[in-house]
């Protein structure tokens, strides 16, 4: 992987609109930590930093000629790129904002997609601002800060100071509900250690170290409000809640995660042909997934990630010894036929 | 990849590598055009490399940033960078502001006309400025992916994503629209005005006969095509992508459609860049690995004019007459070949 590490890693950033993505851009590029960004920004003219890397774009998305009517990229991106190519050496990472309404998607897929973008670039991770006040509202009314929410690797829920507890940990929820794999960090200002949200290597097949919620890991920086989980525990109202552990907990109607797990090894002629179909026919509504995989007769753990349609995936290492052998898959996405998969998931395990 | 001996492979092909005039730049060069005898490399960032066969080497310092298009009419080369400035630099090096940018956009692309005629784009926005200084422009519906200008008339080829739109800057009629769905990046006109490609952002071309605007797909290559040259007379088509030159013919008036295109100079890295001979049937062929070949259309006989060392080729140049070549590399290595 001494390859990937050369190649530029780039950090996407999404939120809806009035989020504060604007201002935790201002951060990264004011504050002293001796790296230079190139920022990839829909609106010039926001951003109150002189920086001759600050390049404005029209987002503009294509449909690949390839028949897969969601293999959508930014060619305006792939354009940029190449330009700034150029200029390599003359920045660390880049950053590309998208507009309050903007799709995720495309942006990731151009770093799947391009053969030009994928030599010089890597995706790093999708950050999503949130606004802690008005994210509830919106998730039931925009469908695009849904989508922002269930593509983020990471999630920075901001003007916390703006909203009282229970409003926080309702918000939190619904965040959960949606996806309860992302980090999390509370903010007010997008007051975000930097590290938290640049150079994460979400998309690092090397760094797919485990796949757990987020909210059941000891010892994150979260863990100082741990207990208004569990104050808001009796004021349950909404249909679809459930108790789960003292955290309150929805489901999402139409955006949902789907976690399956085996501890039996998977047949590899039967898992890698199910899960090419399965995302060559529900695409679509695939938004992200992830898995690590123990395969019958193979001592190396198997690792994948997948973009909508486009999948990516390696051996990563040998599975250490006493380490449980057990297979994770993840999937985020828009009404996923979650009987279908779990019922063709259980016919790829070796019996 | 690794394996490979180039030794071995070459052993049997006509070297004239030892007649190469070899010019360390140290720095990419992004494309190379000859103004008079002396080839101009342009860098990848700010400067322009001027050279002379003797080996001589001055370097102008132009854009401030990186360079991201240029075109040479043999009297002038222009060039657009990231700093919004479009320049002019003549045979002797001078150097003028042609344009600048209000927003200070990047400069995407640049064409010029033998009139004197110059066009460039910046974002959604195509300008022409004629010789007297009188300016023009026209709004395609998304980014420019190219220019050209027809060799006849004063007609302006503008790619974008979905097609072509033909604009006459001196006409009122309305521009023409080629459609056809994607990504179109580099245009050209055929030399004798019958034929329009476009080079994709998938791995294939597009052509459109003008004449009935019937569309010629032109695809298989297993990379993005980034260099394409038409052949004296504007016999074939020759375009980077493979490992092997793919020359698609355009003799017949219904062009490439329903043929094969020629696959010529094969080789174990893939073609980056094709230049071909201004008079004479051959062409120049820069490839991934670094290696530059002179290569006859007629039969595919190949003269090596450099090994593969280093970083990809990525600029080649004839001279007006044909007499001289000049190539620059990614990793800053250049030369000049006299014929």
């Amino acid at each position: 992987m001494a390859e990937a590490s050369q190649k530029i890693p780039v950090t996407v950033l999404t939120g809806y609109l009035g989020a504060g993505k604007t201002t935790l851009l201002n951060r990264i590029l004011s504050e002293n930590h001796g790296k230079k960004y190139a920022v990839i920004v829909n609106e010039f003219g926001e951003i109150g930093i002189d920086n001759d890397l600050i390049i404005g774009a029209d987002e503009e998305v294509f449909e690949m000629n390839n028949g897969c009517v969601c293999c959508t990229v930014r060619g305006d991106l792939v354009r940029i790129m190449d330009g700034l190519m150029k200029r390599k050496g003359k920045f660390d990472a880049i950053i590309v904002e998208t507009t309050g309404l903007a799709d995720p998607a495309p942006v990731a897929q151009t770093f799947f997609v391009d053969e030009d973008v994928q030599k010089n670039a890597r995706l790093d991770a999708v950050v999503t601002v949130a606004d802690a006040k008005w994210l509830s509202d919106r998730l039931k009314d925009a469908p695009e800060a849904k989508n922002q929410i269930a593509f983020a690797d990471v999630i920075v829920l901001n003007k916390t100071d703006l909203v009282s507890k229970p409003e926080l940990a309702e918000v939190e929820a619904r965040i959960r509900g949606i996806n309860p794999y992302a980090k999390l960090h509370r903010t007010e200002r997008c007051q975000v250690g930097l590290t938290d949200v640049l150079e994460r290597g979400a998309f690092d097949l090397d760094r797919i170290l485990e796949i757990e919620p987020d909210f059941l890991e000891a010892g994150d920086d979260h863990d100082h409000d741990h207990d208004h989980h569990h104050h808001d525990h009796d004021h349950q109202h909404h249909d679809h809640d459930h108790g789960h552990g003292g955290l309150k907990h929805y489901h999402d109607e139409d955006m949902q995660s789907l976690s399956l797990r085996s501890e039996k090894p998977l047949d590899p002629t039967k898992f890698m042909p199910w899960l090419q179909n399965l995302v060559a026919t529900e695409g679509q509504k695939i938004l992200r997934s992830k898995g690590i995989l123990a395969f019958t007769g193979d001592d190396d753990r198997y690792v994948f990630q997948g973009v909508h349609m486009m999948l990516e995936g390696d051996h990563q290492r040998k599975w250490k010894d006493g380490e449980k052998r057990e297979s994770r898959v993840v999937f985020i996405g828009r009404e996923l036929p979650e009987q279908a998969i779990r019922d063709g998931f259980e016919q790829c395990i070796t019996t | 990849m690794k394996e490979f001996d180039p030794g071995e492979a070459l052993s049997s092909i006509v070297s004239i590598t030892d007649r190469v005039k070899h010019l360390p730049l140290g720095a990419a060069v992004g494309s190379v055009h000859f103004l008079g005898d002396r080839a101009f490399f342009v860098g990848a960032e700010e400067s322009v490399a001027i050279a002379t066969l003797e080996g001589e080497i001055t370097r102008t310092e132009t854009h401030f940033g990186a360079i991201l298009c240029a075109a040479s009419d043999g009297k002038r080369l222009v060039t657009g960078g990231d700093d919004g400035k479009l320049l002019a630099i003549d045979a002797r090096g001078e150097i003028s502001t042609v344009a600048t940018d209000a927003k200070r956009r990047w400069i995407d692309n640049v064409a010029l006309h033998s009139d004197g005629t110059v066009a460039w784009s910046a974002g959604k926005t195509a300008f022409v400025r004629n010789p007297k200084g009188e300016e023009k422009t026209f709004e395609v519906p998304s980014t420019v992916g190219g220019l050209a200008f027809a060799p006849k008339g004063l007609r302006l080829a503008i790619a974008h994503y979905n097609g072509v739109t033909l604009w006459f800057p001196n006409m009122a009629a309305n521009p023409e629209f080629l459609e056809w769905a994607g990504s179109h990046l580099a245009v050209s006109f055929s030399p004798d005005n019958k034929f329009l490609v476009t080079a994709m952002h998938e791995a294939a071309m597009h052509g459109w006969r003008l004449a009935d605007n019937r569309h010629m797909r032109m695809s298989g290559y297993p990379g993005r095509v980034r260099s394409m040259s038409w052949s004296v007379g504007g016999k074939g088509l020759a375009t980077s992508g493979a490992d092997t030159v793919i020359v698609w013919p355009f003799t017949s008036k219904d062009g490439p459609m329903g043929k094969e295109p020629a696959m010529l100079a094969p080789m174990p890295a893939r073609v980056a860049v094709v230049a071909c001979h201004p008079k004479n049937d051959i062409m120049a062929v820069g490839y991934a690995d670094g290696t530059v070949l002179m290569v006859r259309l007629e039969d595919g006989a190949e003269i090596l004019v450099r090994r593969n060392t280093g970083a990809a080729v990525s600029a080649l140049g004839w001279n007006a007459k044909g007499t001289l070549l000049a190539f620059g590399t990614e990793d800053g290595d250049a030369g000049i070949l006299e014929m």
